[in-house]
């Protein structure tokens, strides 16, 4: 019987180097489920989502994704893991050379042996469901950041993945763009049956669409709840986070010697 | 001087892995057609204006140098083996790594820094596979036909300023022509220096591109090092084999 966690994180640790980014996380995320990973940027979130895509090989703990150590896993497991995971990157990352229905299409000519007309009825399928039939003929040039957003959704979810991840879905987007790819995110991931990680700072739109949310600060989960808990948090760093307060635990200033000090304004000047 | 030695293996290893992953680029040959085209055909107009150029001045340099000893009948010989030995391959490779190579690069380059390649990771797909390799064999493939199209244009300019406007007898240029170039010691000699040329332009191209910092100073400096370094490895390999070649070293 398939475990009710399809992505466990345990005592993740992970450096570049002699730089610690992750020191030691826990995270499960339930099948069916849309969960948030939050914090500031450099905190480590990407490099978690990295981390399950197997991109990057953990120092020390295990991600097991459907049961699987994702580390331990060859090049031919790890890309047989990979087809049953769609990745939205942080500025779509679609293939410049290719039209809207071409990148849509890629997977789908790469990786099955579907005869065309089941491509194109897929594709435009795959177009309708993020509102972008209309420009399947497009380039990449010619479309607004939130288009270029909702073609690559569509391009993530071509092979009905079991497990979508999202970096940075709201960055950069309009007002509209951005309620309308949250509500996509929560649609696609019901309609198929998904479980999606959504890495983002955009505190309030993801609060609505997310089941569970884990905040992370300097490489450790300091916090996690579903968005009701995580709105109601007494915990310092949470509640600035979620509020957007100046003053808190996270510092204005980059670290730094003394103003005066700085100015030479020192008893003697 | 780690670094470097880093490089280098870094660099033999993505070589290899290019090879190894070559496989589509023949079975999917509609890939490789395509980036000939963009490598190849995109760089006709530059290698046949620069052809013909090269071989109107061969034709005048030549001329007036020969006509001193008596022997300006001797000019299509002249023209012909400067550009089938060495000005053809040679100039053909440098202005294939001017303009193909630093597009290679920068194409690669950004693909990396707009996360398309970790994009096409993420589905499975391999980039060495998908992209590297047709590039690599669409550069080796192209390399001697542009080379070959250099020296046929360049053979035409020289006859069109020896022959139509100084008026050297047409009949000794052809002829002398035809005598002295030999099929297997010059033209072929010549096809395997542009070939080999085409995998080394190729090569570094699509590896300053792969490695290259995904920012715009890093995409920049990348296809700078791809023109300079191609360059220097044109010119050191085609002393290499001409050493070989025609000294028999």
């Amino acid at each position: 019987m398939p475990s009710e966690n399809l992505v466990e994180i345990s005592d993740l640790t992970f450096a570049y180097g002699k730089n610690a980014i992750l020191k030691g996380i826990n995270m499960s995320m339930p099948r069916g489920k849309v969960v948030a990973v939050m914090g500031l940027s450099g905190c480590g979130k990407t490099t978690t989502l990295r981390l399950i895509g197997g991109s990057l090989k953990p120092t020390t703990g295990s991600v097991k994704v459907a049961g699987k150590e994702v580390s331990a896993l060859d090049r031919e497991g790890l890309y047989l893991m990979r087809r049953k995971m769609g990745m939205l990157f942080q500025f779509g990352a679609l293939f410049t050379d290719l039209s809207v229905f071409e990148n849509v299409a890629f997977q789908m000519r790469e990786q099955t042996d579907l005869p065309e007309s089941v491509i194109r009825d897929l594709v435009l399928m795959k177009l309708h469901a993020v509102g972008l039939r209309g420009a399947q003929n497009l380039m990449p040039a010619e479309l607004s950041g939130g288009m270029a957003r909702r073609v690559a959704l569509a391009r993530a979810v071509a092979l009905d993945p079991m497990l979508i991840m999202y970096d940075e879905p709201f960055a950069g987007l309009d007002p509209i763009s951005l309620s309308v790819i949250g509500n996509l995110i929560r649609r696609l991931n019901d309609a198929l049956g998904a479980t999606s990680i959504v890495v983002t700072h955009d505190i309030q739109e993801s609060l609505k669409i997310v089941d569970y949310v884990y905040f992370m600060a300097e490489g450790v989960v300091v916090a996690e709840g579903a968005p009701d808990e995580i709105k109601a948090s007494k915990l310092p760093f949470v509640h600035q986070f979620v509020w957007g307060d100046i003053d808190g635990p996270v510092s204005f200033h980059y670290p730094s010697p003394s103003y005066r000090q700085d100015l030479r304004l020192g008893a003697g000047a | 001087m780690v670094d470097g030695v880093w490089r280098v293996g870094f660099a033999a290893r993505f070589f290899m892995m290019t090879l190894l992953g070559s496989g589509d680029s023949f079975r999917r040959f509609g890939l490789t057609i395509r980036e000939i085209y963009f490598t190849g055909v995109l760089s006709l107009i530059i290698i046949l204006v620069s052809g013909l150029f090269v071989g109107m001045v061969l034709g005048l340099q030549g001329y007036e140098t020969l006509q001193k000893y008596g022997s300006e009948s001797a000019l299509g010989s002249l023209v012909a083996l400067s550009l089938v030995r060495e000005l053809g391959p040679v100039l053909a490779a440098l202005l294939f790594a001017s303009r193909a190579g630093s597009a290679i690069t920068a194409e690669i380059g950004l693909m990396k820094a707009t996360e398309q390649l970790a994009a096409m990771e993420m589905m499975a797909v391999d980039p060495i596979s998908r992209v590297v390799a047709p590039r690599f064999w669409a550069g080796v493939i192209s390399m001697p036909l542009l080379a070959a199209m250099f020296s046929a244009i360049g053979v035409f300019g020289g006859y069109l300023v020896g022959v139509v406007f100084i008026g050297v007898d047409e009949g000794s240029f052809w002829s002398q022509m035809q005598s002295a170039v030999d099929f297997r010691q010059d033209i072929v000699n010549g096809i395997i220096k542009s070939a080999v040329f085409g995998v080394a332009v190729t090569a570094i191209a699509l590896f300053e591109g792969y490695d290259a910092p995904p920012t715009a100073e890093g995409v920049s400096h990348a296809t700078t090092r791809t023109v300079v370094t191609s360059a220097l490895a044109v010119l050191g390999l085609d002393f290499i084999l001409t050493a070989f070649m025609f000294r028999g070293i």
